[in-house]
């Protein structure tokens, strides 16, 4: 009897925070959400979430401030620019696409009212080669990361505004279901993202600190001394579920695109310090 | 009567005690090879893992999300409780964040008893 009372004060309970989570607008989750960390390290300032881990690691901070003296993203920007200026087989180049030149990360990603979808750089980039009858590029690595690169550089200093236009009911339930899948447990292991970047935030995992979800949007692409290379956000995501042995989901895809679209409003107000260097 | 009863029960008992020592002894050499195989599962990255979040005395580099394993029996009311709770920690806890190692098959049927004998003894 005991343990069915109990068992019904947490349906109670859960339905309780289910009902509140889908009452609350983005607005509210925004503040709660870095409200949460401003509880959780307040010697903190909200700016220099841009920076990951390092934010609240002084002894990983030193020695990557020692990396970013030699960036090792810098080729990946060279080569990026030298995309850009490139011209396609027909002679038009992504110039023609994105006519406001390249300082534009600070526009992805946006909901697209006319396709219905969250639209992010990488797609976008991508649209603009297949309409010029280019290959499209693979999104986890190679080429992709040179030209988000050079994007992301040019696009320094540019502040995360993202909008959930309310005048389409599709961006919000774009934006619930990437709130969703963000607080979801999934894989064999049973995490959800912010069971380790909420939650645990600033916690050590045997032997590495959690970073905070607060900025993770702001710094991607990312050079990774694991990696050895540049990797995309979504190259990123897809790694996070392998960790917690679930099956990835596609690059680009809805799930991933509606994540990218939560998870960087959530950072709304940070500024962009792409390309970043990370262990 | 009552009290020759008891003293009687008494004596049959130890005696049970002993011999039942010199009985299980293979056993309990047995349970010994468990519990080191268990440590090395618990400290397995690939397996057990519960270094990534758990502090245990004298381990490689612990994590600190989660309480330090030690004084397990003061912990826990019996070897069938710590059993259930690394089995599925949100059975208890709907919010723990720890996976959960017998439900979702984590670990084999032998490794999972022998985690929960090498677990029971810190």
């Amino acid at each position: 009897m005991k343990h069915l009372f109990l068992k019904l004060t947490l349906l109670v309970m859960t339905c309780g925070i289910a009902a509140s989570a889908q009452a609350t607008t983005p607005e509210e989750d925004l503040a709660a959400f870095q409200n949460f960390f401003k509880k959780r390290f307040p010697n903190v300032e909200t700016q220099d979430y841009i920076n990951g881990a390092y934010a609240i690691d002084p002894v990983g901070r030193e020695n990557w401030e020692a990396i970013e003296e030699f960036p090792p993203y810098e080729p990946f920007i060279d080569e990026g620019q030298a995309m850009w200026e490139a011209p396609f087989a027909n002679g038009k180049s992504y110039k023609d696409c994105f006519p406001d030149g390249p300082a534009m990360a600070g526009k992805y990603p946006h909901w697209d009212k006319e396709k219905g979808m969250v639209m992010t750089l990488p797609l976008a980039l991508n649209n603009c080669r297949k309409a010029n009858g280019e290959k499209p590029l693979k999104y986890k690595k190679g080429p992709i990361n040179n030209i988000v690169s050079y994007i992301s550089y040019e696009s320094r200093g540019q502040v995360t505004n993202i909008e959930i236009p309310s005048d389409d009911p599709g961006a919000l339930a774009a934006y619930e279901a990437g709130k969703k899948f963000y607080y979801t447990r999934r894989g064999q292991l049973n995490f959800s993202c912010a069971h380790c970047h909420l939650q645990n935030a600033g916690m050590i995992l045997r032997t590495e600190i959690l970073s905070p979800a607060l900025g993770h949007t702001t710094h991607f692409p990312v050079y990774r001394s694991k990696w050895g290379t540049v990797g995309t956000l979504h190259r990123r995501f897809t790694g996070c579920n392998k960790q917690v042995r679930a099956k990835p989901f596609k690059a680009h895809g809805d799930e991933y695109r509606n994540l990218e679209y939560f998870l960087t409003y959530m950072s709304n107000g940070l500024p962009l310090n792409g390309p970043g260097a990370r262990k | 009567m009552i009290g020759n009863t008891k003293k009687w029960i008494g004596k049959v008992g130890s005696v049970a005690v002993i011999a039942g020592q010199f009985l299980v002894s293979p056993t309990l050499l047995a349970a010994d090879a468990d519990i080191a195989e268990g440590q090395k599962i618990s400290f397995d990255r690939k397996k057990g893992n519960c270094l990534a979040c758990h502090n245990i005395q004298g381990a490689p580099a612990p994590g600190n999300i989660a309480p330090a394993l030690v004084a397990m029996k003061s912990r826990f009311p019996s070897k069938e409780a710590l059993y259930k709770q690394i089995w599925d920690a949100t059975e208890n806890n709907p919010e723990s964040a720890m996976p959960p190692f017998g439900k979702h098959g984590i670990l084999s049927e032998s490794d999972f008893k022998k985690v929960v004998e090498y677990i029971w003894t810190l």
